[in-house]
């Protein structure tokens, strides 16, 4: 037993170091490919490529002053961004990276759970996060602070009820909530082709709740300075900041799960696969971001209530009725 | 039981604010996500610039006007040494007219290219402002070349300019003129055609061509208005008259008349028109002189004068007195941002605090002109 | 079957570790020298007016009530799918009465302008 946990604990400290470190790395990612983008070149100076900025710009924050406006209420203010980064992390734990590995002659999923409520674990974390969003605008005690709080509590819950809606398709069509399982079901034909609208809800809807151009409103900051954490500094304000990666990170891995296969591909072995298919979600997330604007408030609340629901609604009907009609075969 | 109501917010947007453009202030009082009343707040980039022109000699001058509207630092210049030509009434050499008109209106393709970039940023597109940026980037070189700088050219001369034209500007010129063409196209693509862009300014911040007209705004807000009327054509200065060009009107579909994306659009066409402007001054560039400069600037006793000229932001107006010396009594500057940013709290009421944004981004005013 | 949740449980603590850690590491390294300026609400550089805490808008708790109704429809719809296979046409006509029941308070909504924003 007390060998299992052991274990356990190494490969969870394995695969959180390396969830990190990708985070680290897709804001370097990112800001190159913007650049590029933008016709410019994109952090540089810091080591080759600017490699190094992300180590940079955590020395820059954990150095910098942590600063408590004397206004704001402390416990919540303290609090808020560890209620948004520890389900972002949490929210990594049943998504399956491959197959199975042989380690110290046990064969073990690639991953670091396997419950057979994966989907709706993930779906309860992702939700988490609103709570640190909105305790960060209202115990700032800024303007700014409450206003893009109370935004983002209101858009991220509004396009919860679509995200929700979006994937019923695929619990439909594989029969259960164990993700695992649900990538096992695509084995030939991943999902995407199957539920194509489903797919495409998906998009939308998890673009806007993790805040993505164009439903980045929690953020405006041409109308909002810098939204919730306009107040927040130093470490804290970099927890904001990985936590929003790291569910940039959670959602594309969830649509390569959900949607376009897993780790499921020919030659290449199975973690390959999901990191080649999750870095290309990740290219189409900071491709977006490079190329629209920004919803208003008004249209982002009538697009996910007016468009988005009855969509994905309709979308759930459908499909019903066609596993129903063909006999349950898919 | 009285009613129950949400408690107005009074929100400060500025002075160090991401999307003011510069140091102003306005107060809003909110309700909601909803702007009831704004109340603008200007003084933040004050300068003296009438005070200091009192003091100067009237060449001295020349280099403070580029600071008004850094943007269009030429167009600046070129009001002023034209209200100077008329306090002295000398005649200037038919190749600085040409050269004038040119950098004139490059600058005002430098300028509106900015504001189309901005605009973008505005709407949360981030990429538009850096390609802004790039286009801009060639006809600031080509300021570079002639005036040896690339925001505040100090090129304009009473007489006529400082400098003549590098050998190959032209041949630059023409070949950038080309490129824009299709530059502008990519615009067209990224922001003009872009539903959530047009989502986000069709029928946003109207304001109505009475109440522009009451509050005497000009330039490329009056004409997204509906109301025809450019300096450059319906009182000529320089030889502005030669050319062909048409005054870009605000139209409805899919905008409304007077609304932001109007605004946009008529200076996206007004570039084209510049362009139009440039290419027709380029052919027609004769050789000669490019300054005669008068032998004193010294304009007669009590003589004063009011010269307007069509800037990328609008009429810009000097006012000069002179009492003989070679320093003016009094410079007065009827700078366009001023007239607009006052016109703010009679069109920017009821919207949403992302519309206002939107609103005051498009009238494109400049702090430096407006503070003076 | 709980045993599956282990790994979870070590992956929270070690999450509230990481947080922990990252909330404490500046105080240890660097130390704040707070002034007036510094620590006033930031406001464009001006002295805020007012305080934050006012009443807002009452949209925000209509979303909230609308967000409520559609995400427990949601929730009921969730085993429906996983069970789906074995329901068939009795399960999609259930559905299809729930969903009916739901589409008229949808329609309210819409009509009574809850979606709109003015």
């Amino acid at each position: 037993m007390s060998q299992t946990v052991v274990v356990d604990i190494v490969r969870i400290a394995v695969i959180l170091g390396m969830f990190l470190g990708c985070v680290a790395y897709l804001v370097w990612v990112e800001r190159k490919l913007l650049g590029h983008i933008q016709i410019r070149v994109g952090p540089k100076r810091v080591g080759p490529y600017g490699l190094l900025q992300p180590i940079a710009d955590f020395v820059k924050l954990v150095s910098k002053e942590d600063l408590t406006p004397p206004n704001a209420h402390r416990a919540l203010f303290r609090l808020a961004p560890a209620i948004a980064l520890v389900p972002a992390i949490l929210s990594i734990a049943v998504i399956p990276f491959g197959g199975t590995i042989r380690v110290l002659g046990r064969e073990m999923p690639i991953g670091i759970a396997d419950i057979n409520v994966g989907l709706l674990y993930v779906f309860a974390m992702s939700s988490m996060g609103v709570f640190g969003i909105a305790l960060a605008g209202w115990s700032s005690n800024n303007k700014y602070s409450l206003m893009g709080g109370l935004r983002s509590s209101a858009q991220l819950i509004s396009y919860e009820v679509s995200l929700g809606l979006s994937v019923l398709g695929v619990v439909l069509l594989a029969g259960t909530f164990s993700l695992r399982e649900i990538v096992a079901a695509q084995h030939p034909i991943p999902f995407v082709a199957l539920q194509p609208v489903g797919f495409l809800l998906f998009l939308m809807a998890s673009s806007a709740e993790i805040a993505r151009i164009p439903f980045d409103l929690p953020e405006a900051e041409t109308e909002l300075v810098a939204g919730f954490h306009t107040e927040y500094s130093s470490m804290k304000f970099a927890m904001f900041f990985v936590a929003e990666y790291a569910n940039l990170v959670t959602v594309s891995a969830m649509a390569v799960t959900l949607f376009l296969g897993g780790w499921n591909g020919p030659f290449l072995p199975g973690p390959i696969w999901f990191a080649l298919k999750t870095a290309a979600m990740l290219f189409l997330f900071i491709w977006v971001r490079g190329t629209l604007p920004r919803y208003r408030y008004d249209q982002l609340m009538r697009f996910g209530w007016k468009f988005l629901l009855p969509v994905a609604l309709l979308n759930l009907l459908v499909t019903a009725l066609i596993v129903a009609l063909s006999g349950g075969e898919g | 039981m009285s009613e129950v109501r949400t408690e107005e917010m009074v929100l400060n947007m500025g002075p160090q604010h991401p999307s003011t453009h510069g140091v102003f202030r306005v107060e809003l009082v909110t309700d909601g996500e909803i702007v009831t009343e704004t109340r603008p707040h200007i003084g933040y980039l004050h300068r003296c610039f009438e005070k200091h022109a009192e003091h100067l000699q009237y060449t001295g001058i020349i280099p403070f006007t580029d600071r008004l509207d850094y943007l269009s630092g030429m167009n600046q210049n070129f009001g002023f040494v034209l209200a100077v030509e008329k306090l002295l009434g000398s005649e200037i050499p038919e190749r600085a007219e040409y050269i004038r008109v040119i950098m004139a209106e490059l600058n005002r393709i430098a300028s509106h290219l900015m504001m189309i970039g901005h605009m973008g940023t505005d709407a949360g597109a981030i990429t538009p402002v850096l390609y802004g940026f790039r286009d801009r980037e060639y006809i600031l070189d080509l300021f570079e070349e002639v005036s040896g700088a690339r925001l505040l050219y100090n090129y304009y001369r009473v007489g006529g300019v400082i400098a003549d034209l590098t050998p190959g500007f032209v041949e630059k010129t023409r070949k950038y003129l080309d490129y824009l063409e299709r530059v502008l196209n990519e615009f067209d693509q990224l922001l003009s055609e872009n539903k959530i862009f047009r989502g986000r300014t069709v029928g946003v911040g109207v304001l109505p061509p009475k109440v522009a007209v009451d509050y005497a705004v000009t330039g490329p807000n009056l004409r997204a208005c509906g109301v025809n009327w450019d300096l450059r054509r319906d009182e000529p200065y320089s030889i502005y008259p030669r050319f062909k060009f048409d005054v870009v009107v605000g139209r409805e579909g899919p905008g409304v008349v007077g609304d932001s994306w109007n605004r946009y659009w008529v200076r996206v066409q007004e570039i084209r028109e510049s362009a139009k402007i440039v290419r027709q001054a380029l052919d027609g560039l004769p050789e000669g002189d490019f300054i005669k400069a008068p032998k004193s600037i010294r304009p007669p006793k009590g003589s004063e004068v009011y010269h307007r000229t069509e800037t990328p932001r609008g009429e810009l107006g000097y006012y000069v007195i002179s009492d003989g010396t070679p320093t003016p009594v009094r410079v007065k500057v009827r700078s366009p941002g001023f007239v607009h940013i006052s016109a703010i709290p009679a069109f920017c009421t009821n919207m949403m605090v992302a519309d206002l944004v939107m609103a005051m981004g498009t009238l494109d005013f400049v702090m430096g002109e407006v503070d003076r | 079957m709980l045993s599956d949740f282990l790994p979870i449980g070590i992956l929270f603590l070690m999450a509230v570790a990481f947080a922990g850690i990252a909330l404490a590491a500046p105080h240890l390294i660097t130390r704040a020298h707070p002034t007036r300026e510094k620590m006033l609400p930031y406001e464009c550089g001006i002295d805020p007016v007012g305080d934050a805490r006012g009443r807002f808008s009452v949209h925000y708790y209509v979303v909230a009530m609308m967000f409520i109704i559609f995400d427990v429809e949601v929730v009921f719809l969730y085993p429906w799918a996983v069970a789906f296979r074995q329901l068939r046409m009795v399960g999609l006509v259930e559905a299809a009465v729930f969903l009916a029941i739901l589409l008229v308070g949808y329609v309210y909504l819409w009509r009574r302008g809850a979606f709109e924003w003015d």
